[in-house]
């Protein structure tokens, strides 16, 4: 099993979502007795990628290569994929890396199974998606031939990442033909963007199950009670209901408080990556069912607008 | 502008969900199917530049019987007419076999534009819109919250990364756009929308107009299943009172946020 890793570089360094990606690598070919191999775009990252335990380190060096453009990184994988014949190619599962390597499932005809939250080795190499927003797994597996596979954030702990000394070996692409429709502009960041999650001790957040725009000010006023911050799901932000700085999730901010206290929050992945590794997670939601339980440290059964009010009675009595 | 929209019936999110005795699908019966949440946002992107620059939009899906639903919302929201692939031998093929019998089926009608929502609330592949992009030789651009016709031959999309971040990015036609949700506000079926349904056409394709020999599924599903725990959770019970004492007290002496 020859398993080929791209090593996605973020301003000089190695993106965390594909360093797990690395992991991941390391654990499939201990798994199949097979090799890994780690590429990279980028020379800042590579004698980092060196130090790890992998077969060898693959440098494709192109100035076109600099700035992330979906149709350069596809031809130049294309090319590599042809040179190295790999069985697999490993993705963290990034935004940068869903805007190409679908594209590549396409351009190289083989599968894609993406955002997978894990492996196992049953008869055969089994991949595990979460479907229907986190409610259910699927154990899915290749048929035949080379795949592609990614990996969302935190399927695997980088702590346990092996250390090796690998060489580095220069790769060559020949990216002259590709067409030039895709220009990506600079990237900016909204000038909304002031609320630093990360460094609130208490972050009350609302999901789907706060109903409507007038709700929020429930969830503001237990956030300020207990001194934390009001975060919250896509759905409420996409509604307009709290500016988009204060979404928690892939799409929003990463935050590990001390308390998390998730209000109507089903638990779709997408949110899961930005809060699980909170240091508490109290879950309220009516649904027994809703998925955010399964990470839940404390469970509650029950219907915010009845326990919200009555818990910033009690915190203020208290 | 000849837009293309792809809609996929999905679960509604507050369906529970049980699973058949295969493990493989759901029990259908206690099921409210919807059109997935992102693709709504595409049709309207779709629609407002229409409404702007004019031209035609399409809306697409494939999917069982029930899925011609989604066309017919989608009709009734303003598009024009609509495309339905449905053949039970479709039923279980992955993502990229999928792509192969969409691109065969829109090929012909050369779109300006396919938009898609980026990810569908069931599978969450995530790949359709790039997949589409490779095969019907598009230029592309995913995670789009923002759309912005330059002329005939351009598009700019603002695209969103991950923490905060965003980027413009100038796409040449025809381009495969994968809408966020949250990108605008999806419009209401009108009345009159409802009632101009009937007047509009839907195309039926089965796997007899597909040309493409390549529908053989390379991934299978071996089971469904609800996940594990992967925490021990302590649940709290009792009266709406009783249970704000108890985490008021596990607030001050076991997570130790409160004085």
């Amino acid at each position: 099993m020859k398993i080929l890793v791209y090593i996605q570089q973020d301003e000089g360094k190695i993106n965390s979502v594909s360093l797990e990606a690395l992991k991941g690598s390391q654990e499939i070919a201990a798994q199949t007795g097979g090799t890994v191999s780690a590429l990279s775009f980028n020379s800042d990252i590579t004698s980092q990628l060196a130090g790890y335990n992998v077969s060898e380190v693959l440098l494709a060096e192109d100035d076109n290569l600099n700035i992330f453009n979906p149709l350069f990184y596809l031809k130049a994988m294309e090319d590599i994929a042809k040179a190295e014949s790999p069985d697999i190619i490993v993705f963290g599962h990034s935004y940068e890396a869903r805007d190409w390597a679908p594209r590549l499932s396409a351009r190289l005809d083989i599968p894609l199974i993406s955002d997978c939250i894990g492996f196992k080795m049953e008869d055969k190499l089994t991949f595990i998606r979460s479907i229907y927003q986190g409610k259910l797994n699927s154990d899915s597996v290749v048929n035949k031939g080379a795949f592609i596979v990614s990996f969302q954030s935190g399927a695997f702990r980088v702590d346990g990442l092996q250390s090796g000394s690998a060489e580095i070996r220069n790769v060559t692409v020949d990216l002259s033909g590709v067409s030039d429709s895709i220009s990506p502009e600079e990237k900016f960041q909204e000038a909304e963007q002031a609320v630093d999650l990360t460094q609130a001790d208490v972050i009350v957040s609302v999901g789907r199950g706060i109903g409507k725009e007038e709700n929020i000010e429930m969830a503001r006023e237990l956030s300020k009670t207990l001194g934390g911050e009001i975060a919250a799901s896509r759905p409420v932000v996409d509604a307009g209901w709290l500016e988009s700085s204060r979404q928690v999730g892939s799409s929003g901010q990463t935050v590990s408080p001390k308390l998390y206290l998730a209000l109507g929050i089903s638990g779709a992945i997408q949110h899961v990556v930005g809060m699980k590794g909170s240091k508490n997670i109290v879950v309220i939601n009516k649904d027994a069912n809703a998925p955010l339980f399964e990470i839940a440290d404390y469970g509650v059964v029950g219907d915010i607008f009845e326990i919200v009010p009555k818990l910033i009675s009690v915190i203020q009595g208290s | 502008m000849k837009i293309c929209v792809l809609i996929k019936q999905v679960p509604d999110k507050d369906s529970s969900l049980t699973i058949a005795d295969d493990h493989l699908t759901l029990v259908e019966n206690n099921i409210t199917w919807v059109s997935n949440e992102s693709d709504n946002y595409a049709l309207e992107e779709a629609l407002l530049l229409k409404e702007k620059h004019g031209g035609e939009v399409i809306a697409c899906t494939l999917g069982k019987d029930s899925a011609r639903q989604v066309l017919k919302d989608a009709l009734a929201k303003g598009a024009d007419r609509g495309i339905f692939i449905s053949d039970s031998s479709f039923d279980n093929l992955d993502v990229l076999s999928l792509g192969k019998v969409i691109a065969s089926t829109l090929e012909k009608e050369n779109f300006d534009i396919i938009m898609s929502g980026l990810q569908s609330d069931d599978q969450g592949n995530s790949q359709l819109g790039l997949i589409l992009a490779e095969l019907l030789n598009m230029s592309h651009g995913s995670l789009v919250m923002g759309t912005e016709i330059i002329d005939d031959s351009t598009i700019r999309v603002k695209k969103e990364l991950e923490g905060g971040w965003f980027q413009w990015t100038k796409l040449s036609l025809p381009a495969s756009i994968s809408i966020q949700s949250g990108i605008n506000s999806p419009r209401y079926a009108t009345l009159k929308g409802i009632m101009m349904v009937k007047k509009k056409t839907v195309d039926d394709v089965t796997a007899s107009d597909i040309s493409s020999d390549a529908l053989e599924s390379n991934v299978t599903i071996n089971k469904i299943y609800v996940p594990d725990k992967t925490k021990e959770t302590q649940f709290i019970e009792g009266s709406p009172e009783e249970i704000s004492e108890k985490l008021v007290e596990l607030f001050k002496n076991d997570i130790k946020v409160l004085n």
